[in-house]
């Protein structure tokens, strides 16, 4: 309870309070308009962090990162257009019921459960906090090591139709993270004689080609598209949130999909929704209605994506090891501000911890009272031209870039990271590995050096319980993919 | 779960992109060269365990990167080619012209300033994009609002133009510092 008091006495300041507000009003906006998104929002706002204090930064950042999701919605329903990719479930059933003419009970379906999602999430992870600051010391190196392969074997084997590509990135990003002089020996790595590369490829540099000027990129050379923006009419709030309780089951178990899938590493929202939107389908007394406009779909799929971030925070804060794009985005903001992840945070810093469950908490309030009352005024950021959007991310994207280092050749790397991104979104293929293959692959490298001082068998290295879950989780996730091509293979075969 | 169909957004894309062996085929030989400049480019150190060495990393990420593409070509060789390989390649050359604008726009910052660059880049862009009229002076606004959003008030660290070198002395130091 102390420590709970003690994380509310470091949330109450106005500038925290200020950056919370605007993170999390600006994570909506960003939100709404289809191909920005809180990724790019937050590659372009890290750098500019830098000069404010940690517990401003972070916030700010954590608004962004939590609220997004909310604003995503909006399109999802009103348009057909997911403004982020995890709301593209949404569209399923959001649109059916626009045209229908439901587009406000969409709406307000979307940010119950979401709202709903976020919550629990939360409540979840704080009754969870204490346990994980007597488990989080017990990942020495060695667990920390196979924590983080299992990472990159989930972030792999989970996009589906896209493993091989997906282990390519991420064999890519390992790659890069392990350009300039490393750590142990001083000894340098694919440097080419060149003294800029001699520090390495910066994760927030990569970040901001990858997501922004990709984004850009993508904008600037599509077509403006013409939205008609449909009727949405005004209801009260609590008439809004009434309408969930007929769907509580739903918007309950799909929270918990979101809340187991986001504390394992590299599953994620896709995975939650899935999962959730099956469940639902499949419980329904309607389930010929899903995809044509079943409320059901919509309270699945946004109670799920939005329960994970607060639980992907966990394995980011307990071990330092993120999930999937933005918590590795978030993993570099808490580095930037000299909070450093691991099991020390937990046992250690617990009010920092409370902290930051209160001010996500927070963060949900403040966005979902805001989307009550101003949705149709915010419906009209979906009306800014698809290229003038690119004009203002690559304006943005130069601010982030020069105020890391005032480096040209930094803003040379996320321009080639930036035409590298671009084909790969024009290829349909993820990039979230490739920052996932930095992120963890100086964290392996680190760790497995570390752990195999104390080695002398190959079995001594899973000698330990955790160790050993983990070291068979990896099996069962590679044993699972495997079985996978084989079974569709047969069917192939047996198709003809 | 619902049929994905034209309407909707694809979840889990599946299907192969015009371009993708290009790209693959272009992928695979720069991470071959990697690989052939492995013995040079990293360390071998002498009596320390694998796990100790610089050059594991490197060496398994990259043959990490060539084992993974070789199965992903492998993979995609009985898939039904689709057609529209160099229009494709032709997209991304095109993309490199805004990639030209934004270098321009960074080199003419040390030059001109911060201020003006961004005027120039957001209405040449604008008007390269065929904006016309309100659209343009949007654009004009937005770069205004940025210069006095992040240097004015936030005051990031962006090199001032060396143009104004050639202002009056307190003149001078309120666009070194603001603009």
């Amino acid at each position: 309870m102390d420590s709970f008091l003690d994380g509310l006495q470091l949330l109450a300041r106005f500038d925290v309070i200020a950056a919370l507000l605007i993170g999390s009003i600006g994570g909506v906006l960003v939100g709404a308009m289809p191909g920005v998104g809180a990724a790019v929002a937050i590659a372009i706002a890290l750098p500019v962090t830098f000069s404010l204090e940690p517990i401003v930064g972070l916030t700010l950042l954590l608004g962004i990162y939590g609220s997004s999701m909310y604003g995503g919605a909006i399109p999802a329903i009103l348009v057909n257009t997911p403004g982020t990719p995890v709301n593209a479930l949404t569209t399923y059933d959001g649109y059916p019921m626009t045209k229908r003419g439901e587009a406000r009970r969409a709406l307000s379906l979307a940010y119950s459960a979401s709202f709903v999602g976020a919550v629990l999430s939360i409540f979840a992870l704080m009754l969870l906090a204490p346990v994980l600051a007597k488990v989080a010391p017990m990942f020495g190196a060695r667990e920390i090591f196979l924590a983080a392969l299992l990472g990159i074997v989930l972030v792999v084997v989970t996009h589906r139709g896209q493993v091989l590509p997906a282990a390519i990135l991420a064999c890519l990003g390992i790659f890069l993270s392990t350009i300039g002089i490393e750590p142990s020996a001083y000894t340098q790595r694919y440097t080419f004689g060149q003294s800029w590369l001699q520090t390495g490829v910066d994760l927030i540099v990569v970040v901001l080609g990858l997501f922004a000027i990709s984004q850009a990129l993508i904008l600037l050379m599509d077509k403006d598209k013409r939205v008609a923006l449909p009727h949405v009419e005004k209801v009260g709030f609590f008439t809004q949130m009434r309408d969930l309780w007929i769907y509580k089951r739903i918007a309950a178990v799909a929270s918990s999909f979101g809340v187991v899938c986001g504390m394992i590493p590299g599953v994620g929202e896709f995975m939650s929704q899935f999962m959730s939107y099956s469940y639902a389908q499949k419980t329904s007394k309607t389930p010929e209605a899903f995809g044509k406009g079943n409320p059901e779909g919509i309270v699945a799929s946004e109670a799920a994506n939005n329960s994970v971030p607060p639980a992907a925070m966990i394995p980011l804060l307990a071990l330092g090891i993120p999930g999937e794009e933005l918590t590795a985005m978030m993993l570099a903001v808490f580095y930037v501000h000299n909070v450093v992840p691991g099991p020390r945070l937990f046992a250690q810093q617990l009010d920092f911890i409370y902290a930051l469950y209160i001010s996500l908490f927070i963060l949900n309030v403040i966005v979902v009272v805001f989307l009550f009352y101003s949705t149709r005024t915010l419906m009209k950021v979906m009306l800014i031209p698809n290229r003038l959007l690119g004009i203002m991310i690559l304006t943005f994207s130069l601010i982030g870039i020069y105020t890391l280092r005032n480096s040209l050749s930094d803003v040379a790397i996320a321009t080639a990271f930036g035409f590298f991104g671009f084909i790969l979104k024009r290829l349909e293929l993820p990039t979230s590995p490739i920052i996932l293959g930095i992120v963890l692959g100086k964290l392996m490298e680190d760790r497995l050096r570390v752990a195999m001082a104390r080695v002398r068998e190959p079995l001594d290295f899973i000698d330990r319980p955790i160790a050993f879950v983990l070291f068979l989780m990896i099996l069962v996730a590679i044993a699972g993919q495997i079985w996978t091509v084989v079974k569709a293979r047969r069917k192939a075969r047996a198709d003809g | 779960m619902h049929q994905q169909d034209d309407d909707h957004p694809h979840v889990f894309p599946e299907s192969r992109k015009p371009g993708e062996i290009l790209f693959v085929t272009i992928s695979m030989m720069i991470a071959l060269l990697l690989l052939a400049a492995l013995p040079w480019q990293t360390t071998w150190l002498p009596g320390k365990g694998l796990a100790a060495q610089p050059r594991l990393w490197p060496a398994l990420s990259l043959g990490g990167v060539v084992l993974f593409g070789l199965l992903n070509g492998l993979s995609r060789v009985r898939v039904t080619r689709t057609p529209g390989r160099w229009q494709e390649a032709g997209v991304w050359l095109r993309s490199l012209e805004f990639i030209g604008w934004y270098m321009l726009y960074v080199l003419a910052i040390p030059v001109i300033g911060y201020l003006i660059a961004t005027l120039a880049f957001c209405t040449g862009l604008a008007l390269r994009m065929g904006y016309r009229g309100r659209m343009v002076w949007i654009a004009a606004g937005f770069g205004l609002f940025v210069v006095l959003f992040f240097k004015s008030g936030m005051n990031v660290k962006i090199p001032a133009g060396a143009i104004y070198d050639h202002a009056p002395g307190s003149l001078r130091y309120i666009l070194m510092r603001y603009f």
